[in-house]
């Protein structure tokens, strides 16, 4: 018995001792240290760093561990003298049976817990079209899962308990049944191939790049990443973005809009997202210098922003932001876009608000941002001076 | 044939050791080819990076659990990575970075394969050392200098790196992107060409090892599970580790010698445009995942062997399905490697491509079911001991389950929409292939102890560790699921600055001191080991009752294993608790011919003339018995 040993060991009781001792006068120097307070508080600010807290709880720990120590001694005490007096020892495989039996009952209370309580907080209902299937495959998910998650671990425990070890008793020899394992193969075969059925819909229509027939065509949003930042632009009167070149970029022009094309004359900076409620949207998401990704959890979107490679997310916002604050009794609420791949040290904080508003509200709102060609643009380019083939030269010096 | 031949030549090289070399400590212990003390040189050096990992683990869970709060003993302990006692906030995407790092890699591989494979197949097989025992060395030492260079990163100027264990450029490539993707990421990128190196030597080594030179009668089905997994496991390893040599080489390209492939069209502090063109950072991403895919079934294949076998014996019953549980291992192993897009649904790449992986990802949970399923049959109606190891097997199980459901969610492409970088991933993998894989390491630690050591490890001790792991594992990772649901994004330095996400601060407080629990009790582990080691009780030579041949080698350690000729193998390994026989194991040493009592024709699938004599040995019986 190792514990015996440990016990009987004068090297690691004085060892123990040596700490208590140095936990002890580490708690006198924070309480010297903290009546010294009184008269110097800048002194001991500069002294305390929480060196004595940790010495204290390090005695705590190996008081902890004494005390486990001592308790597992009675035990093996305690099991001794029973053997003296020909009684049986302690049975630690029933002592365990009936632990997997206790785990079992306090682990589903606390998973119910879990999903009662903190199963509340999680997102709302999705506000966006996709979103709501998106929810449906989640829950049918959810479901399905739940069954086999409580059958599983039932199963498993019971199993341990039922089964535990009796000397008089022989496992049942069965090394395999060709029929039962057939079954339990085809069976999780079938649910998953419903799921990759039912997935693979939800996926492809979330996905479906194409204006629905009788819709009006979506609204083009750029979003743009970069450390640590999202910069918007939407298209002016025009409906449409213009071409932007990476080696634009400077510190006038910083999303690299090409002014050459006639229709970038026009697009606006924003700095909150107003969206439209029930019309399609197109978010066109670029980055700059790392991979960031555009996330709205309640809209269920997220793809990733990759230097080089543009991608868009196609959705539509069916409830308003104001909506949603009446539903969840959250007057700041606000929809927000987070950046979901990290970047760098302020990753945590990268983030947008999205507001969705009303058609009429919104073409207010639009009718108040600014274009990005500003005077100071228009100037640094010489843009109404000069012949288009010197700016392009100009442009590619620019670098 | 062949098989006979190379234990013939290790039975001579054997006796050849002792005419020839001197034991010195250097050859012993430090230098040794010996495949048992490597396993050990493993074992313990993967523990002490475990623990190295956790305490990083901890120190962000302060982080998360307190991100207002100063510590003025952190700033003492850490100095500039935390400034007025707060972590830096790159200093946090670092502690994150490393600890992933070293917990898939040094641990979970290097710690599990390594140890368990260099200890169990040559005892298992009855082989006297590995192909290659200086390959093996080789193989332990470059892990060595891979777990020391990463290390080291955390004493360099800007810290190590901290663009996530998955590094994707261009954060990673880029050294004005962070301060972790400078040195740091250098020397990362050192450390894991070394750590690869490694794999390649050691798996080279299992996978020879097991197909050449298996003792008289070892047929590939009558190889224990846990040898199964090993050897699947080690064939994905030496086929899918060199792609991500191939990606790392291609950033160390990137970053040090001008080249784009990974970048294209960079602007950096919203003014600064970079010369790269052309490169993809989706390219990257694919080289990575295609070994990372398989690389988490690398770190769980071991551990699912590992509990069969502790499960097998200690429940006293011959694992359920052991042709099913081989082909699942199979099928995982043939599947894992057309899965890898699961990690990238939400990059940008085609939708279509999207769709496919989402059809093989959800076809592995077949096999996995297979095994769960397969597992419960074991204990049915078993007559379970339970010794330390045996709880941490079913506690394997268990995180494999609560683990593996969730991978259904994130497997589907349209649900990783918004669940893909949240904490409910981090819960998913935290369980799936962090929690249960290290209790399967675990369960092997305290099941081959008395192999390793030649004592018992304290088995009450062992009950504590246990629980206590258990019951904080679910308590930090199962609050997480919600999290995820809720949409906070992992790898966040804080939850503060989000309106929506502090409801969720006194959340992080519980997981925190959970963990901290968690932490504590490996305590108990690391004390009942070393203890063990020195003091523990003297361990026979079959402390469990077991079938495999590991059990018939002598308790004190001799270089060649057995200390005459190497056993031969007559059964299958699981012959537990038949019904007919004297006892209820039989070991895989005994020959039919003895246990005629307990045969059935099943054990003569492949054997006509064994079965004649078994059908004529079952007539005389009956014939005799209606004689009486």
């Amino acid at each position: 018995m190792g514990f015996k040993k440990l016990f009987n060991s004068k090297k690691i009781l004085s060892l123990l001792a040596v700490f208590m001792l140095l936990g002890t006068s580490l708690l006198f120097a924070q309480d010297t240290e903290s009546a010294g307070a009184a008269a110097s508080p800048a002194a001991d600010a500069v002294k305390d760093n929480g060196l004595a807290t940790a010495g204290y709880y390090i005695l705590l720990f190996l008081i902890v561990c004494f005390i486990i120590g001592i308790f597992g001694k009675i035990l093996r005490v305690f099991d001794l003298t029973q053997q003296i007096q020909g009684k049986q020892p302690i049975n630690w495989d029933n002592v365990m049976g009936v632990m997997c039996l206790v785990f079992l009952v306090a682990g589903a209370y606390g998973a119910y817990w879990e999903f009662t309580v903190q199963g509340r907080m999680i997102l709302p209902d999705a506000a966006s079209e996709h979103g709501v299937k998106w929810d449906e495959m989640f829950w049918t998910t959810t479901v399905l899962t739940m069954i086999v998650f409580v059958v599983t671990q039932i199963l498993l425990f019971t199993f341990l308990f039922r089964y535990r070890y009796n000397k008089n008793r022989r496992g049942h020899f069965l090394p395999h049944n060709n029929t039962i394992e057939k079954v339990w193969t085809i069976a999780p075969a079938i649910v998953l191939t419903i799921l990759v059925i039912f997935g693979f819909f939800t996926w492809q229509q979330i996905t479906d790049n194409v204006d629905a027939k009788g819709q009006p065509a979506s609204i083009n949003v750029d979003i743009t990443g970069h450390q640590f930042a999202w910069e918007l632009r939407y298209p002016g009167k025009d409906a449409r973005l213009g071409a932007t070149n990476y080696k634009l970029v400077s510190g006038s022009n910083k999303l690299g809009i090409n002014f050459k094309d006639k229709y970038s004359y026009d697009d606006l900076q924003a700095d909150t997202m107003y969206l439209p409620v029930r019309k399609s949207v197109r978010l066109n998401i670029h980055a700059q210098d790392v991979i960031h990704s555009v996330y709205i959890p309640h809209f269920r979107v997220q793809l990733n922003a990759v230097p080089g490679l543009p991608t868009f997310f196609k959705f539509k916002p069916t409830i308003t932001t104001a909506e949603m604050r009446i539903k969840l009794d959250k007057p700041t609420f606000e929809y927000e876009i987070l950046c979901n791949k990290i970047c760098g040290g302020a990753h945590y904080n990268m983030k947008k608000i999205v507001r969705v508003v009303t058609e009429a509200e919104y073409q207010a709102w639009l009718a108040q941002q600014k274009p990005y060609l500003t005077d100071a643009i228009k100037k640094d380019l010489k843009f109404a001076a000069e012949k288009q083939e010197v700016q392009s030269k100009r442009l590619a010096l620019n670098n | 044939m062949s098989t006979l031949a190379v234990h013939d030549h290790g039975v001579a090289h054997h006796e050849d050791d002792h005419g020839h070399h001197k034991a010195t400590f250097l050859n012993t212990y430090v230098f040794s080819m010996d495949h048992k003390m490597i396993a050990k040189q493993f074992l313990i050096t993967g523990m002490a990076m475990a623990f190295i990992a956790m305490i990083l683990s901890v120190l962000f869970r302060i982080q998360l659990a307190y991100p207002d709060r100063a510590f003025p003993l952190m700033e003492t302990l850490l100095g500039r990575f935390a400034p007025g006692g707060r972590l830096d906030s790159n200093f946090y995407l670092a502690l994150v970075t490393i600890h992933g790092t070293i917990m898939v890699f040094f641990v979970l591989t290097a710690g599990l394969s390594g140890t368990f494979a260099n200890l169990l197949i040559p005892l298992q097989l009855g082989v006297r050392d590995m192909a290659s025992p200086f390959m093996n060395m080789l193989s332990y030492w470059f892990f060595f200098i891979a777990s020391v260079i990463m290390l080291s990163s955390f004493f360099i100027q800007k810290g190590p790196a901290s663009g996530g264990w998955t590094i994707y450029p261009p954060l990673s490539a880029l050294p004005k992107a962070m301060p972790g993707s400078g040195m740091g990421m250098t020397l990362w990128l050192i450390s894991m060409t070394l750590f690869i190196a490694s794999q390649l030597m050691a798996g080279i080594n299992y996978v020879s090892t097991i197909l050449n030179m298996r003792t008289k009668g070892m047929d590939l089905w009558k190889m224990p599970l846990s040898v199964w997994a090993l050897f699947l496991t080690a064939v994905l390893g030496v086929l899918s580790f060199p792609v991500l040599v191939a990606g790392v080489v291609l950033l160390i390209f990137d970053r040090s010698f001008g080249t784009s492939f990974y970048l294209s069209e960079i602007v950096l502090n919203s003014s600064q445009v970079q010369p790269f063109e052309g490169g993809s950072p989706i390219l990257f991403q694919h080289l990575f995942w295609f070994l990372g895919h398989p690389e988490v079934y690398i770190v769980i294949m071991p551990a699912m062997g590992i509990s069969s076998e502790v499960m097998s014996v200690n429940s006293r019953k011959p694992i359920f399905g052991y042709h099913a549980m081989v082909y699942s291992l199979i099928g995982i192993t043939v599947l894992s490697f057309i899965v890898w897009g699961h990690h990238m649904f939400v990059t940008g790449m085609n939708p279509f491509l999207g769709g496919v992986f989402m059809i093989t990802t959800l076809i592995i949970a077949v096999p996995s079911a297979v095994k769960t399923f397969n597992w419960l049959a074991t204990l049915w109606r078993g007559n379970i001991r339970f010794t330390s190891a045996m709880l941490f097997a079913i506690g394997m199980v268990s995180f494999f389950i609560s683990g593996g459901l969730t991978g259904i969610f994130l497997g589907n492409a349209a649900l990783d929409i918004n669940l893909h970088d949240t904490y409910f991933v981090v819960a998913h993998f935290h369980l799936v292939m962090g929690s249960a894989a290290i209790f399967g390491m675990l369960a092997g630690v305290y099941h081959w102890f008395p192999k390793m050591f030649g004592r018992m490890m304290n088995e009450r001790l062992g009950y504590l560790h246990f629980w206590l792991t258990f019951i904080g594992a679910y308590l930090v990772f199962f609050p997480m699921h919600f999290m995820g649901l809720d949409g906070v994004p992992r790898r966040y330095y804080a939850f503060t600055e989000f309106e929506s996400m502090k409801q969720w601060l006194s959340v992080n407080t519980f997981i925190t001191w959970a963990a901290i629990m968690s932490a504590v009790a490996q305590l108990a582990f690391l004390f009942n080991f070393v203890h063990s080691i020195f003091w523990g009780k003297k361990a026979t030579q079959n402390p469990w009752e077991s079938n495999t041949l590991e059990w018939t080698t002598p308790v004190e350690h001799l270089h060649g294993n057995w200390p005459g000729e190497i056993p031969t193998v007559y059964r299958w390994p699981y012959d537990y608790s038949k019904p007919g026989a004297e006892h209820d194991f039989i070991p895989q040493t005994t020959p039919l011919s003895e246990t005629m009592s307990s045969n059935l024709p099943h054990d003569f699938e492949d054997n006509p003339i064994g079965l004649e004599e078994h059908t004529k040995w079952a007539s005389t019986q009956k014939s005799n018995e209606e004689v009486k």
